[in-house]
């Protein structure tokens, strides 16, 4: 959630820092803090960093001697902020023979090799840094990062370097990596795409003589050539169409076998009749020495239909790859407390077992469901089930695996691991409603596969009926009709305007996933928002200070920033970032206490911070009654600053709404759309957001079920919903919904689950999505009127015998690149 | 005219040398990454420096 914020706000500022900002790290581009004062000697010149984290990055960089990267870099680079010591424990783990099985690759007795995927990566200058640094590493062999997938192929000499001082390594210049499973669905992507592209360029490259060829032979026609010649040329012609025909244009012959033996009428069936029989009389025509050739046509057919399946295809992958996030919503390691309760050890989470008692961490995920046994925390299980504020648990409660542990350090222990957690069930959920997602009705298909059918009945009765009438002539114009009426342009009218489309979105920051959501947009009636992270910002926002006479509210922010700096709970958070410049005083001995609170000395006084039962359990003082009053009407959650004997001050938080999601939702009702708000969080908190956004169908406390539930029941009755979501809690709607949009700080299902996902992560970009998809289809129309204009108006042409073959080879071209040209349009 | 009997020949071991060299680029992984190579080149007086570090360091501990 914190990386999602410097995001956004290193792009904003990364201009700024461009033209010399002075009040913006050096390193991240995020706003300095007023008190702090850090330099660091880079180019000639002291440059601020914003925390000791950008600082001990930028350190690492400039020691190492690429002070350079700053120069060429475009972007800022990812904050130091949230180095935590954490990491260095965590990434030993991968050194264990048993977790190195799964991703390290032995090339022999020290020689290692894997791959890395790298987080944090904002311009090709992070690639160079990255390189660079770790080459320099005594003991790495060879390091090669991919700039388009971001990962990074190391390997190294096992004697001489442990693959966590790699991890460790890049992670000191601020970057994430882990290593990851070089699955097997990736392998066949990467070996499909360099199959399509081999194919591509076989029919490009023989295309292209055979055209050269033919135009020969055209001009020839034209000015006479001697007969020696013109055989010599056909010959030529038919053997470099060999390799297209056996090689390039094989897939679409194997796909209309298929579609055949299932007994269906796809695109490549016409598509593969036509070629084929232009092969066939070609041969004839060059055995025989007499007729026409179509060489010409038939490769380049075969070139722009594997044109445009290879960026299709692309599109894809691309966006699949991008999705795969570092995160994973379990974590890898557990520490296990031995049966005496004194050791502990650091094991691979997968290796746990039922009764086995686990210790967390503050700031660490819960590795699987379990019981709490000993210790009292507030858990955040917001990713499950959309609560916004984290739960205070004692012994005994319920722990959810992916919740995540906030304030105190807690043991578990564990009652169901792998399949049997909730986290694993949510997931069969999704599965379950992937198989009821209402299959989309493709225009392009289903008109497609009705002229297709109509096409060959058509091309069966010219043939037959000129045979009766002049056997001379009806093979030449039964062919005529087949080149003409061929689809090319029709079956290119989609993919083209698709395609390019969806280059476009990718540069603005939308990723589309399915390219058929594009389509299916455009029939949405109801947005069905998610409030926590969709709506609103996803995190607390402190919204108002009470302070009590005689204490002012800056020296009560003060004094509870200074305490709450010490604290990972989001409220704790909120209250440090809102404070900024505080007077700490001397501030020791900072406990914090079961039950939601803290207490720290600062100058020989106690102070106390938290609930408001923490507070009347350690303070005599009374609670203001118009405090309590407050709250209900206006905030999401409150804490209590007091003393033993004096009660000094309110501090409330609400989650803040996004910027724009008044703007949009304004918009999308104007459009003639239902919005509707569904949250997992409690009704108090939906309302509010319901209100500040104007959304009227406002339904709360919703388990992630019934959410489905309540979206399928809309699609009962008719309607086609877009749903926009984040959380894991999210992801089984989001499955289930029409059309999905994920935000960019989404949890890793959640964007798996989505048709489209947000990178650029401001709600107004949905807005943007629904012109892009209103335009698509404008320019799919067009194509495809024209396609169906030139198909029906060419067939009874030739259908009569007015059209010669060649002429319907090149009309079927030229309509083809109308229509590529067209879909071009798009792009600008 | 005669000689595009050998020109013709000459144009298709071309062609040929050239699909030979496209497929091993494709199979070499040339194509994987498009976008980073465009933008390494810009840095590579740099790497040659870290080269020659390096291998000076090489040289100093084979001494």
């Amino acid at each position: 959630m914190v990386s999602r914020v410097s995001k956004s706000e290193g792009m904003a500022l990364s201009a700024a820092s461009e033209t010399g900002a002075a009040d913006a790290c050096f390193h991240c581009g995020l706003p300095l803090p007023p008190d702090l004062d850090l330099r660091l000697a880079i180019d000639g010149a002291g440059r601020a960093m914003c925390c000791h984290g950008c600082l001990a990055v930028a350190q690492a960089i400039v020691a190492a001697g690429h002070e350079n990267f700053y120069r060429v870099r475009t972007e800022t680079a990812p904050t130091g902020r949230e180095l935590v010591p954490d990491f260095i424990r965590e990434s030993e783990i991968y050194d264990a023979a048993e977790i190195q099985k799964q991703y390290v690759h032995r090339l022999d007795a020290d020689s290692r090799e894997t791959s890395l995927i790298l987080e944090g990566i904002t311009c090709a200058a992070c690639i160079w840094l990255i390189e660079q640094y770790i080459a320099g590493l005594a003991g790495v062999e060879q390091v090669r990062v991919n700039y388009a997938t971001q990962r990074a192929l190391v390997r190294w000499n096992d004697s001489r370097i442990r693959l966590s001082q790699i991890l460790q390594s890049i992670r000191k210049i601020g970057y994430r990596a882990l290593p990851y499973d070089a699955n097997q669905q990736q392998e066949l992507h990467r070996r499909q795409r360099g199959q399509q592209l081999r194919r591509l360029a076989v029919a490009g490259l023989f295309g292209m003589q055979v055209m050269m060829l033919s135009i020969s032979l055209y001009a020839g026609a034209w000015s006479g050539m001697e007969q020696s010649f013109t055989h010599f040329f056909r010959w030529l012609s038919l053997g470099l169409t060999l390799p297209v025909m056996f090689y390039a244009a094989i897939p679409f012959f194997r796909s209309a076998w298929r579609d055949l033996t299932q007994r269906r009428v796809g695109m490549d069936v016409p598509v593969s009749v036509a070629i084929l029989i232009a092969f066939a009389s070609s041969c004839m025509a060059t055995f025989s020495g007499d007729g026409e050739i179509y060489f010409d046509s038939i490769v380049m057919f075969v070139f722009f239909l594997s044109a445009s399946r290879y960026f299709e295809n692309m599109a894809r992958q691309r966006c699949a790859s991008s999705v795969e996030k570092l995160v994973q919503s379990l974590p890898l390691t557990a520490t296990r407390v031995q049966e005496n309760g004194d050791t502990e050890a650091t094991v691979p989470a997968a290796t746990l077992a039922i009764g086995d008692r686990v210790l967390i961490r503050p700031g660490e995920t819960v590795p699987a469901d379990g019981r709490l046994v000993a210790g009292f925390s507030a858990l955040d299980e917001s990713l499950l089930n959309g609560e916004s504020n984290p739960l205070d648990k004692q012994p005994g409660d319920r722990l959810l695996g992916g919740s995540i542990n906030v304030t105190n350090p807690l043991q578990m222990e564990v009652s169901a691991v792998g399949a049997d957690t909730v986290m694993a069930e949510i997931q069969r959920s999704i599965e379950r409603a992937q198989a009821d997602k209402p299959p989309l009705a493709r225009l392009a298909d289903r008109v497609a596969a009705r002229f297709i059918s109509i096409v060959l009945f058509i091309v069966a009765a010219v043939a037959i009926f000129w045979w009766i009438a002049d056997a001379d002539r009806w093979f030449d114009i039964a062919l005529a009709v087949l080149i003409v009426s061929c689809p090319c342009a029709l079956s290119l009218a989609t993919p083209t305007a698709i395609s390019a489309m969806l280059g476009k979105m990718q540069a603005r920051g939308l990723l589309v996933k399915r390219a058929a959501a594009l389509e299916k947009l455009n029939q949405v009636t109801h947005v069905v928002f998610d409030k926590t992270g969709t709506l609103t910002l996803g995190k607390p926002v402190l919204r108002q200070v009470v302070s009590a006479a005689p204490h002012d509210s800056a020296e009560c922010l003060g004094i509870a920033a200074a305490m709450e700096q010490h604290s990972a709970h989001p409220l704790a958070r909120a209250l440090v970032h809102a404070a900024g410049d505080f007077a700490g005083g001397d501030l020791s001995a900072v406990f914090s206490v079961a039950g939601g609170g803290l207490r720290a000395r600062i100058d020989q006084v106690d102070y106390f911070i938290g609930s408001f039962e923490f507070i009347s359990r350690n303070s005599s003082a009374e609670i203001p009654a118009q405090w309590l009053e407050n709250i209900d009407a206006e905030a999401l959650s409150a804490v209590i600053l007091a003393r033993a004997d004096e009660v000094m001050a309110l501090f409330t938080f609400a989650d803040e709404l996004r910027d724009d999601a008044v703007a949009t939702i304004e918009s999308l009702r104007a459009q003639g759309k239902s919005v509707i708000l569904m949250s997992g969080d409690r009704a108090a908190a939906a309302q509010r957001v319901a209100m500040q956004t104007g959304i009227e169908d406002c339904r709360a406390d919703l388990t992630p079920e019934k959410k489905m539930e309540a979206v399928q029941g809309l699609q009962a009755e008719n309607a086609v919903v877009l749903m926009v979501g984040d959380g894991i809690n999210d992801a089984p709607v989001l499955a289930v919904a029409d059309v999905s949009i994920a935000m960019a700080g989404a949890s890793s299902l959640a964007k798996v689950n989505a048709d489209i996902v947000l990178i650029a992560d401001h709600l107004g970009a949905i807005d943007q999505v629904f012109r892009m998809a209103a335009r698509t289809r404008r320019v799919i129309r067009q194509n495809m009127t024209w396609a169906l204009l030139y198909n029906f108006g060419a067939i009874p042409a030739a259908a009569i015998g007015l059209v010669a073959p060649w002429l319907a080879a090149i009309g079927m071209s030229l309509s083809s690149l109308l229509v590529v040209i067209n879909a071009m349009r798009l792009t600008r | 005219m005669e000689i595009i009997y050998l020109l013709i020949p000459i144009s298709l071991l071309l062609l040929g040398l050239i699909v030979w060299i496209l497929l091993w680029a494709v199979r070499d992984g040339q194509y994987d990454d498009l976008e980073g190579p465009a933008h390494q080149i810009l840095m590579d007086e740099d790497r040659i420096v870290e080269d020659r570090i390096v291998d000076e360091k090489r040289k100093q501990a084979k001494k």
